[in-house]
């Protein structure tokens, strides 16, 4: 039976519908690449999220459609999905270390003290 | 924007959910949740919690996708070129946002192909509001006014849900979808404000489409099914009603601003509880509607099947040979 529709397209288009097709293989929408966004000369690339296509060059095609109709980017990244190698969430207690971490912050070099205890030794020997 | 998938739990007890899932797992699982942690795709889930995400964020996909077809009619009949151009943008902003969901569910294991054979095959819903014609202009601005302002509720609170994902999906989708409802207001401020025949027509427009906008929300919780756990879980953000609420008390009173006249005369705020309200909407039209016997639904399956067949030389095409399909990472 013929589609009756408001919208004269698709009339025009005159389409089955009881037609059946055939489905979807896996692959027709190829692999998965990951997008990164760089938004201004000088920041970093962030990760934005991933599109499906046949090879790079489309990918950075679709994620320019998809990523970028709002306003700023500067340049554009894509990377296949499956070259990306990441750590686990299970193995986060990689990422532990001493809590205690004094010697990298700035302010725990205190030197004043000793200079001026220094110089005030040798004021009272002059 | 279409977002307002509903929650079915195959009529399970809340508790036959997770009864064969590692308990120790399953505490460590709900206390990342109750400490407003987000879920990864790599982390550890209850199958009922991938279950349903897969089943909610697919219908929300496929919801972008069919909602499209309404308001792609109006484009070339649209009222002046800035118009065209703004329907247009639309338009491309929710197709964009199906692909930004069908990525997010696939995070969760199920292939964008499958999903697209199961919206063909007519197994997936989407909203039901879609199922019904937009006959006027001004069904379209109807539509991006009241519809989009429907599921910006919806998706609002879901961005705050607790599969990481979906939520990121969730927050670029509500940023870009800010101008459809300005954009949706605008028209339908425009012809209310308009000639006689212009407020009729808005009017009308309103009138056909206050039902399906009552039945957006989903089934009143008298009657939906328990989703206590799926709170819990935060996959479920809102009850079908609070969303409700929330939205009539933020559009009622913008609606009768303009002077148009919603079609339900016990639609009232109660100074007592602070509530609206209003005639229960029919529920069995509902699901009359979502099970296939809407006035579109055979249109809105046949259509994107066309789409897809016609399409399928293109894809074919450019097929790459490599065939390593590896899921999106987040």
């Amino acid at each position: 039976m013929t589609i009756h529709s408001l919208d004269p397209r698709v009339n025009r288009a005159e389409i089955d519908g009881e037609a059946k097709i055939g489905h979807l293989d896996e692959f027709d929408y190829w692999q998965t690449y990951e997008v990164f966004v760089q938004i201004k000369r000088g920041t970093h690339h962030s990760h934005v999220g991933s599109v499906h296509a046949p090879d790079p060059e489309m990918a950075i095609l679709f994620a320019k459609e998809q990523y970028t109709r709002r306003g700023v980017c500067v340049n554009l990244w894509v990377v296949k999905t499956s070259d990306i190698f990441t750590t686990e969430y299970n193995d986060s207690d990689i990422f532990e270390t001493t809590p205690e971490k004094y010697h990298r912050d700035p302010e725990s070099y205190k030197v004043m003290d000793r200079i001026k205890a220094y110089k005030e030794k040798h004021n009272s020997q002059s | 924007m279409y977002g307002n998938a509903y929650i079915e739990n195959d009529g399970k007890q809340t508790n036959s959910m997770f009864a064969d899932e590692d308990p120790i797992k399953l505490a460590e699982f709900e206390a990342r949740i109750a400490a407003g942690e987000k879920i990864e795709p790599q982390d550890w889930m209850p199958k009922e919690y991938r279950k349903q995400l897969i089943r909610m964020i697919e219908q929300h996909a496929h919801s972008e996708i069919i909602g499209a077809l309404p308001e792609g009619t109006w484009i070339t009949r649209a009222p002046g070129f800035r118009r065209k151009l703004a329907l247009m943008a639309k338009v491309q902003d929710e197709v964009g946002h199906a692909q930004l969901l069908y990525s997010a569910c696939e995070t969760l294991g199920k292939s964008r192909e499958q999903m697209v054979n199961d919206l063909i095959d007519g197994k997936s819903k989407y909203s039901n509001v879609f199922n019904y014609p937009a006959v006027t202009w001004a069904d379209s601005a109807v539509i991006a006014w009241l519809i989009d302002a429907g599921a910006i509720v919806n998706q609002i609170a879901n961005s705050k849900g607790s599969y990481g994902p979906y939520c990121r999906a969730l927050e670029r989708i509500c940023a870009e979808e800010s101008f459809h409802l300005k954009y949706g207001h605008d028209n339908v401020v425009f012809l209310a404000t308009g000639t006689p025949i212009q407020r009729q027509m808005v009017q009308e427009a309103l009138t056909r489409w206050w039902p399906p906008i009552m039945h957006f929300f989903g089934p009143s919780d008298k009657i939906s099914v328990h989703t206590e756990t799926l709170m819990k879980w935060k996959v479920k953000m809102a009850s079908n009603d609070d969303m409700r609420q929330q939205f009539l008390n933020m559009y009622v009173p913008k609606i009768w601003d303009l002077g148009l006249v919603i079609p339900d005369p016990n639609l009232k705020k109660n100074e007592a509880t602070g509530k609206w309200d209003y005639t229960e909407p029919d529920w069995e039209v509902f699901k009359q509607v979502i099970n296939g016997n809407g006035p579109c639904n055979a249109e809105r399956l046949a259509v994107r099947r066309m789409a897809e067949e016609k399409g399928r030389w293109v894809r074919r095409a450019i097929l790459s040979k490599e065939k390593k399909y590896v899921a999106p990472l987040a």
